[in-house]
């Protein structure tokens, strides 16, 4: 009995134990943590010194402290390649950036939160199971291969969707290779890709709300909708709201994966985001100074943004994401 | 029970259709994609495909079994998937496991390391060049360690974790079992769902993932299969798919891309549905918070 008390001091009074004996109980999970720590430090960490290239002038096969800082006209200038990068073409990855997000959000963000409610209403144990299985489908598939999907699908003369199209009497619709038919593809894609998924978080939320409430609301003599829209709806207002603030956090970033397997040449105008700008400006061009003061940009204001929506998000009496 | 009213039956019905529909919208597209990779080219040519193939013909199958470049990218990318499965795991759980002792003395310090890297990225160009300065271009290693940490899946883990009740570990400290010892023989027993998603998670990340060989792999030997079919479906022309990626049978046909990418998309199809119930439960546990 005594030993137990003794070991559980140990536990909640760490200040007064001696440090050598704490480390002879604890040592061990130091040592499991090394390594993920080390991880950080090399790998998200130690990458953020190549930052100052963003104010330096990039030189092959030199060390980065002895790299000049940028320069314009023998004059120090370190903000030229940002200056420089604000052009027309960054603008538009900006502002191609944002309205994709935009408009993800606009349209993607309720098909789950629907999708939800309609299998919350199902009557058949097996057929929902079944439905659920079929629609996290999508999500599994790699961007390449949605991308391919689309061609199946999309693709000017061999496409599933205009074969139907052209059935029924009708000209083709350029749903890859025009820029406004390719946001329509692009942002039906993301839905098709993620609702069923997103859908998972919504249907716990539901599996939460106190049973009684639609006992309750029953005897009220509700139907079905005002059900779902007094009852369900409120029970998961909360989670929607923390999805949508931690989505709007999220507008300046964006993946790579998916718009850079989704765009073509021919719809640049609207397909190119932060992202694409500075693969393409950076690794395939080697403009790495410029790149890097857009990457900074964009992970500054994503920052900023995110930040913004944990604070809002609390705010409003919600989780924050830490 | 209540006998359900007409109208409640009728909505059922209603909502049901719905979800046929939804469900149809899922799957038709892989249909056709099968139809057209089995389906013999004049069917093709004159665009008649649509949910069942016309004139079988397995020769896009055969074509892609039969070419060492693309079995070899297969096998290279499974490889690649368990290899980063199993250290991801690894690492995951070496972070999750310490981080539960609510009383670990710097656990403050090493939860705000961990909470600025989900913030603040250092970018894309950065990451390159520490991948040059680390001389991990072009090498195998670029596409397993970089991304063999995932602080979200980190979280959900961890959140499992606290979800296994204090005393056991305390039982077993009492009886003088070393932490090493209580992670491997307690914890890791009662975990299975959590690492069953998480090894599902980081499976299909691997599997799916091509931007790290984009940015850092120029050797076509180390394509992973995603790459791969990344260039086959963007070299419209054929004989440029053919030299560049070298399948060496000629006539590469519309039936051959859809081959390629039935092959590359089955392996996943076939084990996710197992593991329903636990990325179910996975998914859930990171949104609740500690």
């Amino acid at each position: 009995m005594k030993k137990v008390a003794k070991n559980a001091g140990l536990e909640k009074t760490g200040k007064k134990v001696k440090f050598s004996v704490y480390m002879k109980r604890y040592w061990q999970l130091y040592l499991m943590l090394a390594l993920p720590i080390i991880y950080l430090l090399i790998f998200k960490y130690a990458p953020m010194r190549y930052i100052l290239i963003a104010f330096k002038d990039y030189k092959l096969n030199t060390k980065l402290l002895d790299m000049p800082w940028a320069s314009t006209a023998g004059q120090v200038d370190i903000f030229k390649y940002f200056k420089k990068a604000m052009n027309v073409d960054f603008y538009n990855a900006l502002r191609n950036n944002v309205v994709l997000n935009l408009l993800d959000l606009f349209f993607g963000f309720p098909a789950p939160i629907i999708f939800a409610l309609i299998l919350n209403e199902l009557p058949f144990k097996f057929f929902k199971k079944t439905v659920q299985t079929i629609a996290y489908m999508p999500h599994f598939l790699s961007w390449v291969i949605i991308y391919g999907l689309s061609l199946q699908l999309f693709a000017p003369t061999g496409g599933l969707v205009n074969q139907l199209i052209m059935l029924t009497g009708h000209e083709a619709v350029p749903f890859l290779n025009e820029s406004k038919h390719w946001i329509v593809t692009y942002v039906g894609m993301g839905i098709w890709q993620s609702f069923g998924w997103g859908s998972i978080i919504y249907l716990a939320a539901i599996a939460g709300i106190n049973p009684e409430l639609y006992e309750a609301a029953s005897v009220d003599g509700a139907g079905r909708f005002s059900k779902m829209w007094h009852v369900t709806l409120p029970g998961i207002k909360s989670t929607i709201v923390v999805l949508l603030i931690m989505n709007l956090g999220g507008i300046i970033g964006g993946s790579f994966d998916r718009v850079f397997a989704m765009q073509n040449n021919l719809v640049l105008d609207v397909a190119e985001t932060i992202a694409t700008f500075v693969y393409k400006n950076g690794v395939k061009q080697l403009r790495f100074s410029l790149s890097t003061a857009v990457g900074l940009f964009q992970s500054v204001v994503g920052l900023f943004f995110l930040l913004g929506a944990n604070t809002l998000s609390r705010k409003l009496g919600e989780r924050g994401i830490w | 029970m209540r006998v359900k009213s007409f109208k409640t039956v009728l909505g059922d019905w209603l909502f049901v259709i719905f979800c046929v529909i939804v469900g149809l919208m899922c799957i038709l597209p892989m249909i056709n994609l099968a139809a057209k990779s089995l389906s013999a080219s004049e069917y093709l040519v004159r665009h008649e495909v649509y949910l069942l193939p016309k004139g079988i013909n397995v020769n896009a199958y055969s074509t892609v079994l039969g070419d060492a470049k693309y079995i070899k990218s297969f096998f290279w990318t499974v490889f690649l998937t368990v290899v980063c499965t199993f250290v991801s795991l690894t690492m995951t759980s070496l972070c999750a496991y310490p981080l539960i002792y609510d009383k670990l003395k710097g656990k403050n310090v090493i939860n705000i390391l961990i909470t600025i890297t989900m913030f603040f990225n250092a970018g894309l160009i950065p990451n390159y060049l520490l991948m040059q300065s680390l001389g991990l271009l072009n090498t195998p290693l670029v596409l397993i360690i970089p991304s063999c940490l995932s602080i979200y899946n980190m979280i959900i883990m961890r959140s499992f974790f606290y979800g296994i009740p204090d005393s056991l570990r305390e039982s077993a400290e009492i009886d003088g079992a070393s932490h090493f010892k209580i992670f491997l023989s307690v914890y890791l027993p009662l975990s299975k769902p959590v690492f069953a998603t998480l090894a599902l998670f980081y499976a299909v990340g691997r599997w799916n993932g091509y931007t790290d060989a984009l940015m850092y792999i120029t050797d076509r030997e180390m394509y992973p299969l995603q790459l791969l079919l990344y260039n086959i479906l963007n070299n419209i022309n054929s004989v440029e798919v053919q030299t560049q990626e070298g399948f060496s049978t000629p006539g590469l046909t519309e039936s051959l891309k859809d081959a390629v990418v039935m092959f590359s998309t089955i392996p996943i199809l076939l084990v996710y549905p197992w593991l329903q119930k636990y990325f179910i439960a996975g998914t859930t546990l990171g949104a609740v918070k500690e």
